[in-house]
């Protein structure tokens, strides 16, 4: 296969412009001269792709919202050269064969690399666990429920057990269903002044709660999705300082968006959990910028427009916006974390979640890489969005860190064209 | 009849809660229904105000009396009134409500009154008509020309609502009336308890400036010179929200037991159905203190002094 070099990039914290060469899917070498194709990175920084550990890309079955080719190029035109897609597709991915298929289109279309997580019990229905060994040697990347918030403790329990003697993470969407009852936002003052249905702290607190102390008993890995509450995040803390294996994830949208944003009574801003409160924003940040949070991680999780018109009882949750959660948190927060923290969290943190192998710029390591232009702002336009979901709380917003040019298995996955 | 004049700040465009409302102009429309109330009582009942205007009543969520109540306030005031009735359900069946809206706006609507059982609707409906929207009630929301009469209501009693204590009573989690009316009362200086058990009586309410909360309906009533029951939605009960309904009316009954407690000359309201003898007794429904039917001849004035104000002198 041909060399493809990216010339006139830096390294983050360097200053130094270089150029890279990959060939056969690993990086070549550094500075090898223009050897084969040649892609002027102009200036950018160049650094491992992103891994997402947590999108929704709607295939099979509700590809009006997503399908593999729109939500793997939106991925990579957000930097992504890994994603590991939610298994609550219809049908849901509890079927090796759903797996196998899944990869095998994904390897064609050529954007980002695609590790479906395939679902912890059949149907995600908390019953019956799915074949989790087959499942893993199709190709599956963990196993979750996901949405489905697993009530049965005990089936959690022997999937904890089961994944764990496979060496696999299970992830949970940490929400006590009961707890959560009909609420569609955040409970509190603002969902009572609204006369909206709230989802009180609580019914994360309790199941994260809950969770870990399965954890205890098991010794097995548990990976908790997109906690969105300050007291949630504290159990999880005291998880880590009691020696569990207990990981977490964050989105940018709860580190950006606040429940206040429900008053405009627009479902654009619903999502599960829920939008939540300043202080719960601050201390998740807090979480990131001292450890205790793993990985940020987007839920990416797209829906037709006319659906996320609907009236917010009706409307379903979710908010998708692969294509700019770098840009948006390089805006946002690049000061506070710094630019190496912010990759790592995007990076190498996700693979550790996953105990996947550390990304690196090194010769011989698998040539995903991204260029990102730290300094350019540019406008939020939903309409050029690869993804299917063509809108997005943040549109007309300016924000900088666009990805440039992403590179999945020594291929162009994605190049800016202006 | 006179417009509000001498009115500083924007006209609000809708009226879909009190947000953006002046307590002004909030006075100034109460002083037009006084006006309004007046055409009533004329052997013609009519005036010409909105002929030649559409008004447009969407119920997405069934209500006889208060689309009732709009459609004759409108009638009277000479608009052309067009029912939309669609069942709740309607949504779900695929159609959104900005498709609903797009093609009554292809009626040529001059303006919509809307209820609905999801809270924020009638925002959603002002969003994609472009046309002025009265509230008619959105889920829990907001219920704001119930809460103007009952200000109506209490203003003709004691002249202003200025000082006043209203206690509200009953399932304030799942109302709307609740919610507008402790929105409304305090912008017009008076002071609003909500009571009921825990369970319908969230605490987060009284961060709204003006409002306290309480589950003891004898503190509630405590000063109080008027005292609005809430309907009990007998399924709450399902809900878990209640023990039985026996212990409910025992402990939270607006009746002439507990009006004793409040204001020697306080007023009872309540928004209608009621549920008598549970969470309102006969004796106080019935009673001299009893402003209920007043409050349902008040809502024709009230509502047209609202259609008025939205319609009337506006480009």
């Amino acid at each position: 296969m041909k060399e493809l070099t990216i010339k006139n990039v830096r390294r983050a914290g360097s200053d130094t412009l270089e150029s890279v060469t990959v060939e056969n899917g690993v990086i070549k070498g550094w500075n090898l001269g223009d050897l084969g194709t040649v892609v002027d990175g102009q200036g950018g920084t160049v650094a491992p792709a992103l891994i997402e550990l947590h999108a929704h890309l709607r295939e099979p079955g509700q590809t009006e919202k997503e399908d593999l080719a729109s939500g793997l190029a939106a991925a990579a035109a957000g930097g992504y050269g890994t994603v590991v897609s939610m298994p609550n597709t219809r049908p849901v991915v509890d079927d090796p064969a759903i797996v196998r298929s899944l990869i095998e289109k994904a390897d064609r279309l050529g954007f980002a690399r695609l590790r479906p997580a395939a679902a912890l019990t059949r149907g995600q229905k908390g019953e019956q666990l799915a074949e989790l060994t087959a499942l893993k040697e199709a190709g599956a990347a963990m196993f979750t429920d996901d949405g489905l918030t697993n009530e049965n403790a005990r089936t959690l329990r022997l999937g904890l057990e089961y994944a764990g003697s496979l060496g696999m993470v299970v992830s949970v969407h940490a929400e006590d269903a009961t707890l959560r009852a009909d609420g569609v936002m955040n409970e509190g003052p603002v969902s009572e002044a609204l006369g909206l249905p709230g989802n009180p702290a609580a019914a994360e607190a309790a199941r994260v709660a809950r969770d870990v102390e399965i954890v205890a008993q098991t010794g097995a890995r548990l990976h908790v999705q997109h906690l969105s509450t300050a007291r949630a995040l504290d159990i999880v803390r005291d998880a880590k300082r009691r020696g569990l294996p207990v990981t977490c994830e964050v989105c940018p949208h709860h580190l950006t968006l606040t429940d206040e944003k429900l008053r405009s009574f627009d479902a654009i801003y619903k999502v599960a959990p829920p939008l939540r409160t300043q202080a719960d924003a601050d201390h998740l940040l807090q979480g990131l910028l001292d450890g205790s949070v793993d990985c940020i991680a987007t839920d990416h999780a797209p829906h037709t427009r006319a659906e996320k018109e609907r009236d917010l009882l009706e409307a379903p949750s979710g908010i998708a916006y692969i294509e700019l959660a770098f840009p948006l948190m390089w805006t946002r927060f690049g000061e506070q974390l710094g630019l190496e923290r912010l990759l790592d969290l995007m990076t190498g943190a996700a693979a550790r979640v996953m105990g996947w192998p550390e990304p690196t710029l090194e010769e011989g390591a698998p040539a995903d890489l991204v260029v990102l232009d730290l300094e350019t702002e540019r406008t939020v336009e939903p309409a050029t969005f690869k993804s299917k979901a063509k809108f997005t709380p943040w549109a007309g917003e300016s924000l900088k860190g666009w990805p440039t040019l992403t590179v999945v298995n020594g291929k162009v996955a994605y190049q800016r064209q202006d | 009849m006179t417009p509000a004049t001498s009115l500083t700040g924007p006209r609000p465009r809708h009226l879909l809660d009190f947000q953006g409302w002046t307590p002004e102009r909030l006075n100034a429309l109460l002083d037009n229904a006084d006006t309004m109330a007046q055409v009533l009582d004329r052997p013609v009942k009519k005036v010409p105000a909105l002929q030649g205007l559409t008004v447009c009543t969407a119920f997405f969520e069934n209500s006889t009396r208060t689309r009732t109540s709009f459609e004759l306030a409108a009638r009277r005031m000479s608009a052309d009134v067009m029912t939309f009735a669609a069942g709740s359900s309607s949504v779900s069946k695929g159609e959104s409500l900005r498709d609903t809206m797009e093609v009554l706006t292809a009626y040529k609507v001059d303006a919509y009154i809307v209820r609905h059982h999801a809270a924020g609707a009638a925002h959603l409906v002002a969003r994609y008509s472009g046309k002025p929207v009265i509230n008619a009630g959105d889920g829990r929301r907001a219920h704001p020309t119930q809460a103007l009469l009952d200000a109506y209501t209490i203003r003709q009693e004691y002249g202003s609502l200025e000082g006043k204590r209203v206690a509200i009573i009953g399932d304030v989690r799942h109302s709307r009336v609740a919610r507008s009316n402790a929105e409304l009362l305090p912008k017009l200086g008076a002071e609003v308890v909500l009571c009921g058990p825990a369970t319908l009586l969230p605490r987060d309410l009284a961060a709204l400036p003006g409002v306290t909360v309480t589950s003891d309906p004898r503190e509630a009533v405590r000063g109080a010179h008027a005292v609005m029951a809430l309907r009990l939605q007998q399924e709450r009960m399902n809900g878990g929200f209640l023990a039985s309904l026996q212990e409910y009316a025992d402990t939270y009954q607006v009746n002439e037991a507990l009006m004793q407690h409040a204001e020697s000359g306080a007023i009872v309201l309540h928004p209608g159905p009621m549920n008598r003898d549970l969470e309102i007794s006969s004796d106080a429904a019935d009673g001299k203190r009893s402003r209920i039917l007043k409050q349902v001849e008040n809502g024709q004035a009230v509502r047209m002094s609202v259609l008025y104000h939205l319609l009337v002198g506006r480009e």
